[in-house]
């Protein structure tokens, strides 16, 4: 129960507040929250609620307007102050998966993993071999020198989760990645994350709006009009 | 992993296609550079091959090339009498143009000082060198004719005895020689009425003086040919061309014979400069000019080439920002592309050149230095190019992935 205590993430008071004068955005109204490392959480709301603006937030990817953000126990964020050197920390640390793949269409399966690896300095031999390993735990090795137009959406989407995990991130961020694919293969992401989560001492978050999957996570939150609301314990 | 080369490999066709295009534009500017190295090499040819020290010519001429010049051919003794010189020879170079076979045909016309010189010094691709005084010529096989064949020139016809390669005059003209009189007789071709009329004109000048009436044997003189006629000009030639002494000071010579009144010395340096300045200097700055467009034209082109091709990639480099690359990985990929580019873009132009150049009507010379320069030209041009695909990419935001 060591771990369940190590925070992923913390955020306290996070606002942002997109535009200004008549046209301002209040995204995000002081939200904060907290995950643990093994965690897998599910991030539901409407439409326009602030979920990617949070998401992105926490991913250094677009600073809010104020409140502070941990990862892995260190300050990166004080509303727009970003503490760390922003690219290095990222790839050391976060993982990204969105609606779209987003793979890179000149690689084939097992060098889009691989980049991640080498743009973090490890060497290609040894990128190489945890790329594959990656794919063999994703269950995709067999397409490993397909380029991403011949796999299919779940198939590319799996190789994305490979890529988000290959430098094993404290923080694994998911903004409905499960959107274009069908509900079996939606189902199938969703339970790698939890595997991921379990298995890596990762903390998830995923953002979605299919209920039918909520059992895979440990926890749900609700975003409302930029406030998250309580969380409600996942039974059994 | 070379994401460069990962692209080009999967856009192999498109890739090759814009290389292929750059390959035919940096063909053209290097064209340009050889077209003006053969300008030089044709202007200069002749002066070079002839290796004379001096050339003297008429007087305030600037010599054979430039304008006309005239002088007696018995300077040629004058300046044989001039301490420290070797040999001295003259020289009679005139262009012609003729049909043949229906088309017309230039040639430049070059005398040798037969015996002297029967032409040892040309190196034949067939054939021999001139054996006698009249009727032979050695044709350079840029004018097309065969050996044995004979060319009617005047009155006369030539027959061709020897077959040169790449002697041409400075107008790109295919050069034939001759012996100098034969040289002379071809320029001064006078149909058989006009030399008639001429001997009739002059008995009819000769008859009506006193020194006529008193010596009939004068008029039966004037009916002859006019070397026979001692007061009547003898032929004249361009110039005469002088060799001087081993270990004789060329302008020590020249200062003697500029001390005549009726004719002008050039040493070769000035001779070559004198060409260079003259006739050669404007096409040389026209192409000069041409080319400095060209090379402008093919950096913007590949500018936009290059920034099109980051454009196509611009999710891709978000996504990569997002990922954490450095923005060296995304500056090493377009850079890479670029100098990629050029390079084989260079390497079209030059064995497309190899293949298209000898086919021009005119000679196109490439050198090495020409190459060297280009190839500086090619890289910077691409470096410079790849500047607005860069800044692109610089101004990214992660966050576009999201769009
Ligand atoms: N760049 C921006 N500029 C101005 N307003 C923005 C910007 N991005 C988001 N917003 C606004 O902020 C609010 C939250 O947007 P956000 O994208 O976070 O919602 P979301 O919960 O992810 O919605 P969805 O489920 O549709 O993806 C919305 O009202 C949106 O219009
Ligand atoms: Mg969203």
């Amino acid at each position: 129960m060591q771990e369940q205590i190590k925070k992923a993430v913390e955020a306290f008071n996070l606002i942002k507040i997109y535009g200004s004068g008549n046209t301002q955005v209040h995204a995000l109204k002081d939200v904060s929250f907290s995950l643990s490392q093994g965690e897998v959480i599910a991030l539901l709301g409407p439409s326009g609620s602030g979920k990617s603006t949070l998401l992105t937030a926490l991913g250094l990817v677009n600073p809010p307007t104020s409140g502070q953000v941990f990862i892995g126990g260190v300050q990166v964020l004080d509303g727009p102050k970003i503490f760390v050197e922003e690219r290095s920390f990222r790839r050391k640390n976060i993982g990204f998966v969105f609606q779209k793949a987003n793979l890179i269409p000149f690689l084939d399966a097992l060098e889009n993993v691989q980049l991640a690896l080498e743009i973090n300095d490890v060497s290609a031999r040894q990128a190489r071999k945890r790329a594959m390993e990656l794919l063999e735990y994703l269950g995709i090795a067999e397409r490993a020198n397909n380029l991403p137009t011949q796999l299919s959406g779940g198939q590319q989407q799996r190789v994305a989760v490979a890529r988000a995990l290959a430098n094993r991130p404290n923080l694994i961020l998911a903004d409905e990645p499960t959107a274009a694919l069908d509900g079996f293969q939606g189902r199938k992401v969703m339970e790698l994350f939890r595997k991921v989560a379990h298995e890596q001492r990762a903390g998830v978050i995923v953002v979605t709006h299919d209920h039918r999957s909520l059992d895979v996570f440990d926890r749900t939150l609700q975003m409302q009009d930029g406030i998250l609301q309580p969380s409600q314990e996942k039974e059994g | 992993m070379n994401l460069a080369l990962k692209d080009i490999q999967h856009n192999r066709g498109r890739f090759g296609l814009t290389a292929l295009g750059i390959g035919m534009l940096l063909m053209i500017v290097m064209g340009m550079g050889g077209i003006y190295q053969g300008l030089i090499e044709e202007a200069l040819f002749l002066v070079n091959r002839i290796g004379a020290d001096l050339w003297v010519v008429q007087r305030n001429s600037r010599g054979p090339f430039a304008e006309v010049s005239r002088i007696p051919s018995n300077l040629e003794d004058r300046v044989k009498a001039v301490p420290g010189v070797l040999t001295a020879r003259r020289f009679v170079s005139h262009t012609i143009q003729r049909e043949h076979n229906g088309n017309p045909l230039r040639i430049v016309v070059q005398g040798l000082a037969w015996p002297d010189d029967k032409g040892e010094w040309l190196s034949l691709q067939a054939g021999r060198h001139i054996n006698s005084a009249h009727f032979e010529m050695i044709a350079d096989q840029l004018l097309g004719l065969k050996l044995g064949e004979k060319l009617t020139l005047g009155k006369d016809a030539y027959t061709i005895v020897g077959i040169t390669k790449g002697m041409v005059g400075q107008g790109g003209d295919g050069i034939a020689f001759f012996t100098i009189s034969d040289a002379l007789a071809i320029q001064l071709d006078t149909a058989a009425e006009q030399s008639r009329l001429e001997r009739e004109a002059r008995g009819g000048r000769i008859s009506i003086t006193d020194l006529g009436r008193f010596s009939p044997e004068l008029l039966e003189r004037a009916k002859g040919p006019s070397g026979g006629i001692p007061t009547l000009p003898i032929a004249f030639v361009s110039a005469v061309l002088v060799q001087v002494r081993p270990g004789v000071d060329p302008e020590a010579v020249a200062q003697t014979i500029r001390g005549w009144k009726d004719v002008s010395v050039h040493t070769a340096e000035e001779q070559r400069e004198l060409l260079l300045k003259g006739a050669v200097d404007k096409s040389r700055r026209q192409i000069g000019l041409f080319r400095t467009l060209l090379v402008l034209i093919s950096a913007i082109i590949m500018a936009l080439i290059l920034y099109t091709l980051t454009l196509d990639k611009v999710h891709d480099i978000a996504m990569l920002k997002l990922m954490g690359a450095r923005n060296s990985v995304i500056i090493g990929l377009i850079l890479q592309q670029a100098i990629l580019l050029g390079a084989i873009g260079y390497a079209v132009a030059y064995l497309l050149g190899q293949e298209l150049f000898p086919k021009f009507p005119r000679q196109v010379i490439i050198t090495e230095e020409d190459l060297i320069v280009l190839g500086g030209i090619v890289l910077a041009i691409s470096v410079l190019s790849s500047f607005l695909g860069i800044w692109k990419a610089m101004s990214v935001q992660p966050s576009d992935v999201l769009s």
